[in-house]
């Protein structure tokens, strides 16, 4: 665009500018309509499938900081395995189910690219220095959309307290009057946690 | 005798069957005799043994009474998952002195702070650190050998 805006090409704007306004003799109103349609169909399925493509555990696991580092933690977890079989993947808790913030979510990833370009996590080491700050901003992120993903199947509205055991009825109640969200208490619990050092001197050696 | 008598016959038929033979007789001699089983039961060693059955940590529950002086009090709600490493103590998330007001939680003993020269530090001592060395969950299972102990009447509620 800017080279063509350069050279002669300022022309070729005003061109296309003024085929875009031409009303079109050539084909009936019908086919325009319909090619339209037709094509807004392909476009947007092809767009939204491509969208979904990089909404698998597969993807995710496809690039080794993933596989090797927070994947194998996971499969730890009881998000990964549990009596009833039901298994939250990667983009359950980490993509919004809701379109708009999807698509958000998406854009932002970019910049996970551009790191993976950059091997800012490539090694054991490198990404163990920098796994408090990345939990930061997942920790920042529920905060801020009161633990919607969490809530995807997780709602406080549907959980049975006297079904739940001691401790949780308990910290449930009080988080609930509290105005807390799920990420306020339940953290660490599909990944390690990072060194605590700097966010609870207490919990942590020495 | 019987038993070499049979050998003996089984030796003189020159029968590829001996060596499978001899095993099975061993076997049964061995345990049956003097007494002693192994812990897999009397499976011939080719079987497999039925595995014990699975114990369940139990659920949470109010804490567990000590039964004598100086006992590590038990830990009364499953620990699955739970990490103790230099990063991070799951315990401590709930049981250190700064998060066991909100948690709800009986704080670490006071003596968790002394390292071995009795110096008091202001974090748990290492220690003492990790938690389940001492302090260990339930399963529902009965004791290994029968035995007669009976709880201090001073410190245990009783039953």
């Amino acid at each position: 665009m800017s080279q063509a805006r350069d050279g002669d090409g300022g022309g070729m704007v005003a061109r296309v500018r003024s085929w875009l306004r031409r009303p079109c003799g050539r084909w009936s109103l019908g086919t325009v309509l319909g090619g339209g349609f037709v094509a807004g169909i392909v476009f947007w399925g092809g767009f939204n499938t491509a969208m979904e493509a990089t909404n698998t555990e597969e993807f995710c696991i496809s690039c080794h900081e993933m596989r090797e580092f927070v994947y194998q933690e996971y499969k730890d977890t009881i998000h990964y395995s549990n009596r009833t079989g039901v298994r939250a993947t990667c983009p359950d808790c980490h993509v919004p189910k809701e379109w708009i913030y999807k698509f958000v979510r998406k854009i932002q990833a970019t910049n996970e690219l551009f790191h993976k370009v950059m091997g800012s996590i490539s090694t054991r080491e490198k990404f163990e220095a920098k796994r408090l700050e990345l939990a930061r901003h997942v920790w920042d992120s529920m905060k801020k959309t009161d633990s919607r993903e969490c809530r995807n199947c997780h709602e406080f509205e549907s959980m049975d307290f006297t079904e739940q055991q001691r401790r949780a009825v308990r910290q449930h109640i009080k988080g609930l009057e509290g105005g807390k969200t799920c990420i306020d208490c339940h953290k660490g619990i599909a990944h390690s946690l990072p060194d605590l050092r700097e966010v609870d001197a207490s919990a942590t050696a020495g | 005798m019987k038993k070499t008598a049979i050998v003996g016959v089984m030796l003189a038929l020159g029968t590829a069957a001996v060596v499978p033979a001899l095993h099975g007789q061993a076997g049964n001699g061995s345990s049956g005799g003097n007494g002693v089983v192994s812990l897999r039961g009397n499976v011939a060693i080719d079987e497999t043994s039925r595995p014990p059955d699975l114990k369940r940590w139990q659920r949470d529950r109010r804490p567990l009474p000590r039964q004598h002086v100086g006992q590590p009090p038990l830990i009364p709600h499953s620990i699955k998952g739970y990490k103790i490493n230099l990063k991070f103590n799951k315990c401590l998330t709930c049981h250190s002195w700064a998060n066991a007001d909100e948690a709800g939680a009986p704080k670490v003993s006071v003596t968790h702070f002394k390292d071995r020269e009795g110096n008091v530090l202001a974090n748990i001592a290492p220690r003492r650190y990790f938690c389940t060395q001492c302090h260990v969950p339930q399963v529902d299972a009965p004791p290994l050998v029968e035995n007669t102990f009976e709880p201090l009447r001073t410190i245990h509620p009783g039953r």
